[in-house]
């Protein structure tokens, strides 16, 4: 792993958790109150998904040009595109937990910069999650490979 | 600034941080995935995602140097609430392959039909638990 990669990934990092502070994203009151359609919604965070999906989809227009990254070897894009139970249950997990505390995994691991014991303990809880899976579920996840 | 102002240029940075993953790095800028694999057999290339997580970490300093203040939180969840949440979070989102930013994000921006259908279905879920906790007979 060379320099160059590292600083690229630092620097995407600080981007993103720059994003998520001023987004509002890290509060979960505000995501829950977004979540909360039958109640007084405030719709604001869907401008956090537009904002973000238009960039980002300026990257992938940008990436169709190009034979390969400016510091890899290659794209390393998920090329699996079926709908599958696993997709569905995890998705539906996932869903409720978030509901649940109005925390998802990025905004949950910026907020630990806060130093509240609350976030920890959140953080610490979906770590347990993530290696319970690792321990229970069967290996093969979705594969990874090159895509064009 | 404005209500809407705030959250769309967030986003857009955040647009920019997976734009920049991808063309420089040629990954995905999916934190579940990210953070996931750290925690995998034996990952070869824990180095980019460390690097990652250490930025992600000194963003909100970045916002609190810009800005003098850090950003506003409040948390609800009890803790035995907060427990149950980061379980079905942590263990959801790599059984499903992915988060609010490697299949909204990410997915979304690459028109990823997998990708279409997990945040169709995590936001519902999430909707309905929501509506269930404030408005349902959970409580």
């Amino acid at each position: 792993m060379n320099t160059p990669r590292l600083l690229a990934a630092f620097a995407s990092g600080l981007l993103f958790g720059a994003g998520l502070a001023l987004s509002g994203m890290m509060d979960p009151a505000r995501v829950l109150g977004f979540l909360d359609v039958a109640g007084a919604w405030d719709p604001s965070l869907a401008f956090v998904l537009a904002g973000a999906v238009g960039v980002s989809a300026l990257g992938y227009a940008v990436k169709a040009r190009m034979p390969r990254p400016a510091l890899a070897d290659q794209f390393e894009i998920p090329a699996n595109r079926s709908v599958d139970a696993r997709l569905l249950g995890g998705a539906v997990l996932f869903g409720i937990g978030w509901g649940l505390a109005g925390f998802c995994p990025g905004p949950a691991l910026a907020g630990l910069t806060l130093g509240l014991p609350e976030v920890a303990l959140f953080v610490a809880a979906m770590f347990a999650g993530m290696l319970l899976f690792r321990f229970t579920a069967p290996r093969s996840t979705g594969p990874i490979t090159v895509s064009r | 600034m404005n209500a809407f102002l705030a959250p769309l240029a967030g986003g857009a940075l955040i647009g920019a941080s997976a734009a920049l993953l991808l063309l420089a790095n040629g990954r995905i800028a999916g934190i579940s995935g990210i953070v996931g694999g750290l925690l995998g057999p034996a990952s070869r290339d824990w180095a980019w995602r460390v690097a990652f997580l250490v930025g992600l970490f000194a963003g909100p300093a970045l916002f609190r140097a810009t800005t003098g203040h850090w950003p506003q939180i409040r948390i609800d969840a009890s803790w035995p609430m907060l427990v149950g949440a980061g379980l079905l979070v942590g263990f959801g989102t790599r059984l499903g392959s992915g988060c609010t930013s490697g299949h909204g994000v990410c997915g979304l921006a690459r028109l990823s039909p997998r990708s279409l259908v997990a945040v169709a279905t995590f936001m519902a879920a999430a909707i309905i638990t929501v509506f269930l906790v404030r408005h349902g007979l959970v409580r």
